[in-house]
């Protein structure tokens, strides 16, 4: 088992380079360095650098030296000292600001995942077991409709509904007094008052694609013969459905964690944008549309490093209860 | 030929069941695509889908022609106008050709609400083919007759099937103009995606060892990162001065990115599988060259499931689109495409006060689950031969 934890994570270094780079080229690709555009801002808002302060900064981030000397430093600043570059909008060092936001993002997803799987699979399971039944074609209809439709225009009927009809307002996390206000245990209930709305819109796509992958995988679990050797022992149907083949149809369900992870993080990136969460989502929207770069950058390596050690826990999981994984090579 | 007992699915198909029933041979002399279309055809969700894509594509073709307005026209009396009422019976009780009554701005005297009242002692019937803007059609003919409208002036009287925005501009007319980039850039994405991927996993396929493992681990990585921040970040970065033509190729690149790793895993998947197959055994032992093998054996058999492939990976393509113009980050207006359009429902006032700015979101949801229904279609008539 450990064997197999050292092999996963040292499969993750190079994942977690490439992600790097790709972070890095997302800085660099708006025209113009960022220290230019940044003194230009500053300039325009009265401010003004001294020279020596311009030279400590360009020293800081390497401009004007070779690319790979550039993405060196920047790097290292993250990984020795943790410090994520300067946002030029708010002019604060990234770190402050993403803290935050990237804790709602991972809540607002995990809960998400969680809600989606505990009402995916009893009804997958259902759907299967009951196939061409009146429930399962229900079913079926209710789930491709939630594939088809985006999570943003969902929430966007939400809002509509809300406000038009009964007059509330959905929009944020926080009531207004707790905004700004420190973590405290009042915060939070606040703040799980409003993240139904959006957990409950984000989930309907994983739990409409979860019914359909359930379905599918345990209908070619059914017709196998240890199920019906199973059935042949006398064995209760009920028990004899959930324990074997139910465990082995939901085997993909789990090791495409990641890739739910992703959908996931991208779906809550469109609905909190609609929503005005105080998630990541909208703030790296704003990063992008005032090319805030080395906010924005921070935000898509933050959120993929995210995905890769969710997959990576997903992964020992897995392992940990499925012996063909860990044992195999 | 005993024929098993059938399951639900087996031989609902009528003509095939026919055929086989009546000892006819046309079901072991058909070539491959008619078996195909024989199955497909039993999937009547597929069907139908079929034809709603049919209807939008030559909507998307002829878009200056069904709409009545031109989408960028704002009638200011218009403003937030509720979709019109089409009535085919009058206040006695008559029924008519399908007509609209004149509406007038005005409080409505129940709910005192500023709204838009119909006048009963004005009916205007629909006509066909009536004119006009001025347009060409294909970019080629000048004309100025469209599908449907009302010969009054503009001036008298709209229709307005979608309502109206906050310009006063017509939904319906926007959202059919709307459908020319939504669904091309769908069809042009995957497009790209399909040569991508048709190359690298044809090579990654074909090879195998450490190229394989390279690209399949390259896949595997680019599915790791979230798309929407991804695509964010790369469509932040085209320039802002573009014209809509490069826009729109910019973002198709992009969205290709990822795409292809979805094309590159089936044509992989087929490849293996196919090299396995007798026919190309025998192929390769009469003594045939490889890219013969390759063209003339194994594409034609994995072609369908390819096709099949492409139709589920449009709708994602099309919802990638719209949410990436939703946000600002895609096409920008003036182009009109269904993501540019939900902007408006952004703006909370418009959306409260006009819903039917929502209306090119059902659009996209009705592409996207008749890609959904025709590619599963597809995906079971893929491969004729199978039980």
């Amino acid at each position: 088992m450990i064997a197999y934890i050292a092999r996963r994570v040292l499969l993750m270094i190079p994942t977690l380079f490439l992600i790097s780079i790709i972070s890095f080229v997302a800085i660099q690709l708006p025209p113009g360095d960022y220290l230019t555009s940044y003194v230009a801002q500053l300039r325009t808002m009265g401010e003004n650098l001294d020279e020596e302060q311009i030279a400590t900064l360009r020293e800081r981030y390497g401009l004007g030296e070779p690319v790979y000397v550039q993405y060196v430093k920047w790097i290292s600043g993250i990984i020795l000292r943790g410090d994520w570059g300067q946002s030029m909008e708010w002019q604060k060092p990234v770190k402050e600001l993403i803290g935050e936001r990237l804790t709602l993002t991972v809540i607002l997803s995990l809960f998400s995942l969680l809600i989606s799987w505990f009402v995916a699979i009893p009804i997958g399971v259902y759907s299967a077991t009951h196939q061409y039944s009146i429930l399962d074609y229900v079913m079926s209809v209710i789930s491709f409709i939630g594939v088809g439709i985006p999570g943003f225009l969902l929430a966007l009927i939400v809002m509509y509904f809300a406000q038009a009809r009964l007059g509330l307002n959905v929009g944020g996390l926080f009531s207004e007094q707790y905004i700004n206000a420190p973590w405290s245990v009042d915060r939070v209930i606040d703040m799980l008052k409003h993240l139904w709305i959006p957990v409950l819109i984000l989930a309907v796509e994983g739990t409409a694609g979860g019914i359909r992958t359930t379905r599918a995988n345990l209908l070619d679990e059914l017709n196998k013969p240890y199920v019906e050797l199973a059935r042949a022992k006398g064995l209760n149907e009920w028990k004899l459905i959930w324990k074997y083949p139910v465990r082995v149809a939901l085997n993909p369900f789990f090791s495409t964690v990641g890739w739910s992870l992703a959908n996931l993080i991208s779906g809550a990136t469109l609905i909190s944008v609609v929503l005005s969460l105080q998630t990541t989502g909208p703030m790296q929207l704003r990063a992008l549309t005032s090319q805030d770069m080395y906010l924005a950058g921070s935000f898509l390596l933050l959120l993929s490093v995210l995905t890769v050690i969710g997959t990576l826990i997903s992964d020992i999981l897995l392992a940990w209860v499925d012996p063909r994984i860990r044992l195999e090579k | 030929m005993t024929v098993p007992e059938p399951e639900r699915d087996q031989f609902q198909d009528q003509a095939l069941e026919e055929e086989i029933l009546s000892g006819g041979e046309s079901v072991y002399v058909a070539p491959p695509w008619k078996l195909m279309w024989w199955r497909f055809r039993k999937h009547k969700m597929a069907l139908v889908s079929g034809v709603i894509l049919l209807l939008f594509y030559f909507t998307a073709a002829f878009c200056e022609f069904v709409a009545p307005y031109d989408p960028d026209a704002s009638f200011i009396q218009y403003k937030f106008a509720p979709p019109t009422r089409i009535h085919i019976r009058d206040d006695e009780g008559r029924f008519h050709w399908p007509f609209i009554y004149q509406t007038q701005r005005g409080v409505n005297p129940e709910t005192m609400q500023i709204g838009y009242i119909e006048d009963k002692t004005i009916r205007h019937p629909i006509r066909l083919f009536v004119k006009g803007f001025d347009y060409k059609l294909l970019g080629l003919f000048p004309t100025n007759i469209h599908l449907f409208g009302i010969p009054t002036g503009e001036d008298k009287q709209g229709i307005f099937l979608f309502g109206a925005d906050r310009l006063g501009r017509d939904m319906f007319s926007r959202v059919v103009y709307g459908a020319r980039l939504s669904l091309t850039l769908g069809l042009v994405g995957v497009f790209l995606s399909l040569i991508l991927g048709i190359i690298l996993g044809g090579i990654s396929g074909y090879y195998g060892g450490w190229i394989d493992t390279v690209v399949q681990r390259t896949i595997e990585f680019i599915r790791t990162i979230p798309t929407i921040p991804l695509w964010m970040t790369l469509s932040a970065a085209l320039p802002a001065d573009w014209p809509v033509e490069r826009v729109y190729f910019g973002i198709t690149v992009i969205l290709s990115l990822v795409g292809w790793t979805w094309m590159a895993r089936v044509v992989r998947g087929r490849f293996l599988a196919m090299r396995e197959e007798d026919f190309v055994l025998a192929a390769r032992l009469n003594g045939a060259r490889e890219m013969r093998i390759i063209l003339r054996h194994m594409v034609p058999s994995f072609l369908s499931y390819i096709i099949a492939a492409l139709t589920l990976n449009i709708p994602g393509m099309i919802l990638a689109e719209t949410g990436l113009s939703f946000l600002g980050l895609g096409l920008r207006p003036p182009a009109i495409s269904w993501g540019v359009l939900l902007q408006e429902a952004m703006n909370l006032r418009s959306l409260v006060l006009s819903p039917w700015v929502l209306t090119p979101g059902f659009a996209v949801v009705i592409s996207v689950l008749a890609f959904n229904f025709v590619g599963d279609g597809l995906r079971d008539a893929a491969d004729p031969y199978a039980r």
